[in-house]
């Protein structure tokens, strides 16, 4: 059963998407918990394959026995065992969370909330199990357009936002696609580990660089990547709570993955930094979405689009990283997919009980926030000074290891860009957390909730209030466990030529 | 001296004890004020005494180590106790006792509000003091130095005012930004050019230099370290601590005083000693170039002192001035120095914080703020003001009180480094430290109360009525002004101590 795990991760939440429908239609309530309990299980099949991988090294799952440059195979190493825990760990703690938000915002549309939510989980394990660049492309077009359902079914601009979105996603999804034709026609193979070996003879073919070309800009247009960022933050914000949380936190980090596989193992590491200089672009560019990002969050009042605009620089830290080329560069980027992951979700979750409880987001409503709510603005407060990078939250550990990673090769505008976007967050969340503790002037009308006079404490209900106290505590623990993390996963994950 | 290592989790539960202090403060709130009161004072005696426990096997020559946990390479939460650590540890819990009585009478007495915010808050930051005092790496030092600044904003901000609240962010915006844009890549330039955060007695650069690290890099971290501890308030980024005085008194005197700037100095100390180490300073000639930038600084704040009228803002700015004197003796890198700059630390601290307790007295009692409006409180207020007297006496370092220790001994630090220019600026600060002290003693003892509209009937009650501030404030502030004294008297403790440092750094007994 257990060596089965790599595909049963995929087949458990895609059937359960579809035997949601039919749960549905006989008990409504029963969705949520169907839902739970497929996640949990892909949870505990996403840990089992991990600690598969961490003991016995690469699994290679072989669809339908067929062997790979023919068949699809599923290829788990390092890095996508731990993507896989980490996606499914959020996406199960997110579908939780959902319950009360979803009946709050959607209430007409329950089962199929579910059922496209699954849809997006089954995308986006695919996208990280699989070992064929087709195949990817397949599930990269399932997670999308769940992705597009989920959040067009928002506030009342969330349709345009995801049209925008669609738009865009599907440029990028085409320009993909595109990249694999060319892979195609040149090599014959659309196994990634088969691809990897016949590349190296064709690297000054125009063919090929062009399909790198393609597949890069296409993957930077799905993680949003500056300047392909412009459709994130409308489509963010105006998506239910729930969708926010969940895509916020794992969407972009997905697609880091994918331009890491494409850039280390599809094309030899040497060929993106030396043949072409990708990375040298990448760095760069990647300092300009560091400072865009937290330049355009300061100037916003409505919380998600703030933190929305957060993750344009948060993956900018992540390319940084990668764009270094060097081993602590590296560790740093991938131990930021994990800890971004929780600080957004984290953060979401909580702007989005925030929102349940109060009806608002704008930050000038937050006056004393604090006495009202004092878990989940607790929780918020951990997540924010994690983005800044305070001691002792995960944030610190991941942005040592890049600054670092910035120094070793000498790249003092990277490393320099890296401290003052930090400052840049401080004041970001100073904003927001003086307000909520400290905000003294009432704000007028209906959606004032703070004031100064006495404030019942309302929390959010426990099913919201949980999640994000796990996200809070892994924001604290992960911190402290993150040399442990590194030295039993992280370190395998980086290419040997680093 | 034979150093020994002891392994004991008494560091951690001097840091703790304050922790669960703040979280039971937390949980009692405002329904039992004299219970939530008792944590306080309890953590606070509980943590002295084991600080206590510890002076003497660090008097015998051990260190004490405590690993909290290892988190990754060059990242580990651990402690080690050396002369340096516990003089500062055991300076800052013993006037937390004092402080506690002090604030608790001084809160009532103003009835504040956000008591419980208050206590919670005092609580944490003296945990994160001495976390900082314990620190055996500047990773541990950094955690508890961003600690103290998040714990400490919401008392600048206290009072909530507006003008708190402006007061409060450009605390935060000096302190935190520039620890994370200056203190934090230097720590990171450290770490990549001799891969290891550990304090080491003969500073972790000395065996590095030439290889691969070049004097220039070393020149920028150096002076990336002094710009990022902004905390030890050096120019130009002095301006948060005046800033910070809107805070309550209390604060003020202690963490204003004590525990929030001599951590900055105190780091300084640490980089400067520990981290460059004095060889290699001397060599780059980086000491001298501190050295004068410290003078400066004394001069400059002393003089900003003289025209400052709001009694809180003079000793704010003297605090500015006296801060430098410990850099300026580190800086001068020779044993007296040294040991008059770790005198300094705790000399200051007791002279100033009685300055401080002084004028939340006046302010609690008489609701005065201003020094023009002092004259004749002295016979209102005979305690106090004698109290203060001795606490101006100390820092202009006159004997018998404790401040002149410091400077005889960074006199001699000066002769000692051949920097006669320094015993010019050691002359020029202390009499301007006369010229705006002794005005305030002055006007309290010597002249009449002149503003009084009742000027006939306040004949009779000049003479007769002596109201003081609650006895839990006077009582605090006697203490600490004989505290004062007896440390002129009786310094042995803390100057076997600081000779202990400058022993263990220079190699000269």
């Amino acid at each position: 059963m257990i060596q089965h795990a790599p595909v049963l991760i995929i087949i458990i939440p895609l059937l359960a998407a579809l035997m949601n429908l039919i749960v549905g239609l006989w008990r409504k309530r029963l969705c949520y918990l169907f839902t739970v309990a497929a996640l949990g299980t892909c949870v505990f099949l996403s840990v089992a394959i991990l600690d598969i991988v961490a003991g016995h090294g690469t699994i290679t799952y072989k669809l339908g026995g067929w062997p790979p440059p023919w068949g699809i195979a599923y290829v788990i190493d390092h890095l996508n065992a731990f993507m896989l825990v980490i996606v499914s760990f959020i996406s199960l703690v997110v579908a939780v969370y959902s319950k009360v938000s979803i009946e709050k915002e959607l209430p007409e549309k329950i089962i199929q909330f579910y059922t496209l939510f699954l849809l997006l989980v089954t995308g986006l394990l695919g996208i990280l199990a699989t070992g064929d660049v087709f195949n990817l492309f397949v599930f990269l077009e399932i997670a999308s357009l769940a992705g597009y359902a989920l959040i067009a079914v928002g506030d009342d601009r969330a349709p345009l936002a995801s049209f925008n979105y669609v738009i865009m996603g599907t440029i990028g999804a085409c320009f993909y696609l595109l990249g694999v034709g060319y892979l195609y026609i040149a090599t014959g193979s659309l196994n990634m580990a088969d691809l990897s070996q016949l590349l190296p003879e064709l690297y000054d073919s125009r063919v090929v660089l062009g399909a790198f070309a393609f597949l890069m800009v296409g993957v930077a247009i799905k993680m949003a990547f500056f300047p392909l960022h412009k459709w994130l933050p409308d489509a963010y914000t105006h998506a239910p709570s729930a969708v926010s949380a969940f895509i916020a936190s794992t969407m972009t980090k997905v697609g880091a993955y994918v331009m890491i596989r494409i850039m280390f193992t599809v094309f030899k590491p040497y060929f993106s930094i030396e043949v072409i200089p990708v990375t040298a672009i990448l760095g760069w560019l990647a300092v300009a979405a560091m400072l865009y990002g937290c330049i355009r969050a300061i100037a916003q009042t409505d919380v998600k689009r703030m933190l929305s605009y957060i993750i344009i620089a948060e993956v900018g830290y992540i390319v940084m990283g990668v764009s270094v080329g060097n081993r602590m560069g590296f560790t740093g980027a991938i131990l930021h997919i994990l800890n971004d992951a929780f600080m957004m979700a984290c953060l979401f979750l909580a702007a989005g009980a925030i929102e349940y409880k109060t009806g608002t987001r704008n930050v000038h409503n937050f006056s004393n926030l604090y006495k009202k709510m004092p878990v989940t603005t607790a929780a918020f407060t951990v997540g924010g000074l994690s983005i800044v990078g305070i001691p002792p939250t995960c944030g610190f550990f991941s942005k040592w290891y890049l600054v670092l990673g910035a120094i070793d090769s000498q790249q003092w505008v990277f490393a320099g860009t890296l401290l003052f976007s930090s400052l840049l967050m401080a004041v970001i969340f100073f904003k927001v957390l003086v307000n909520i503790y400290f905000g003294s002037q009432p704000v007028s009308g209906a959606h004032s909730i703070g004031g100064n006079g006495a404030v019942v404490m309302d929390e959010a209900p426990l099913s919201m209030l949980f999640p994000i106290c796990i996200m809070a505590v892994g924001i604290l623990s992960l911190g402290f466990f993150s040399g442990k993390i590194i030295s039993s996963v992280i370190q395998f994950t980086v290419p040997g030529s680093f | 001296m034979e150093t020994a290592v002891i392994y004991s989790i008494k560091p951690l539960l001097a840091i703790g004890v304050s922790l669960i202090a703040a979280l039971l403060i937390f949980l009692t709130g405002e329904r039992s004020r004299n219970l939530r009161e008792s944590w306080t004072i309890l953590a606070s005696v509980i943590k002295f005494t084991i600080i206590a426990s510890m002076v003497p096997s660090i008097l015998a020559g051990n260190v004490i180590e405590y690993t909290v946990i290892s988190i990754a390479p060059g990242l580990s939460l651990q402690f080690r106790v050396d002369a340096l650590g516990i003089f500062f540890a055991i300076t800052a819990s013993f006037l937390w006792i004092i402080t506690s009585f002090y604030s608790i009478g001084y809160v009532r007495s103003l009835k504040e509000h956000a008591q419980t915010r208050y206590f919670i808050c005092f609580a944490i930051a003296l945990s994160a003091t001495m976390g900082v005092a314990f620190s055996a790496n500047l990773f541990t030092t950094f955690l508890f130095y961003e600690i103290i600044t998040l714990s400490t904003y919401p008392l600048v901000a206290h009072k909530e005012t507006p003008e708190a609240m402006k007061g409060a962010r450009k605390y935060i915006t000096y302190l935190l930004g520039t620890s994370i844009a200056f203190q934090l890549f230097a720590i990171f330039l450290t770490y990549s050019a001799a891969g290891t955060l550990d304090y080491s007695y003969h500073g972790i650069f000395n065996s590095v230099r030439g290889h691969g690290v070049s004097d220039t890099f070393l020149i920028i971290t150096f002076i990336l370290f002094m710009a990022g501890i902004t905390k030890a308030a050096m120019m130009p980024f002095h301006s948060w601590l005046p800033a910070a005085m809107v805070a309550p008194t209390p604060v003020s005197a202690l963490l204003h005083a004590v525990a929030v700037v001599k951590t900055g100095v105190f780091v300084v100390v640490k980089v400067v000693l520990h981290i460059f180490g004095i060889n290699l300073l001397s060599q780059l000639g980086l000491g001298t170039a501190l050295a004068y930038f410290a003078s400066f600084t004394i001069i400059v704040a002393s003089i900003i002192a003289l025209r400052q009228d709001n009694l809180k803002a003079r000793l704010a700015y003297s605090t500015v001035s006296q801060l430098s004197y410990v850099i300026l003796g580190v800086a001068l890198l020779t044993p007296s120095g040294i040991t008059g700059s770790i005198m300094q630390i705790v000399l200051h601290a007791f002279g100033k914080i009685t300055l401080f307790f002084a004028a939340g007295a006046i302010y609690v009692t008489a609701h005065k703020t201003r020094v023009s409006e002092l004259d004749g409180i002295g016979k209102q207020m005979p305690f106090t003001m004698a109290a203060f007297t001795a606490g101006a006496i100390s820092m202009i370092g006159i004997p018998p009180l404790g401040g002149f220790l410091s400077k005889w001994f960074l006199g001699i630090g000066a002769i000692e480094a051949g920097q006669i220019p320094i015993i010019i600026v050691l002359a020029t600060s202390t009499i301007l430290n006369a010229c705006y002290f002794l005005p305030i003693v002055h006007r309290a003892f010597l002249k009449e109360a002149t503003d009084s509209t009742d000027k006939n009937s306040s004949l009779v009650t000049r003479y007769s009525s002596i109201k003081e501030a609650p006895a839990l404030m006077v009582g605090a502030l006697v203490l600490t002004a004989s505290g004062a004294v007896a440390l002129f008297f009786k310094p042995s403790l803390f100057l076997d101590l600081a000779r202990m440092v400058a022993a263990s750094v220079t190699g000269v007994n």
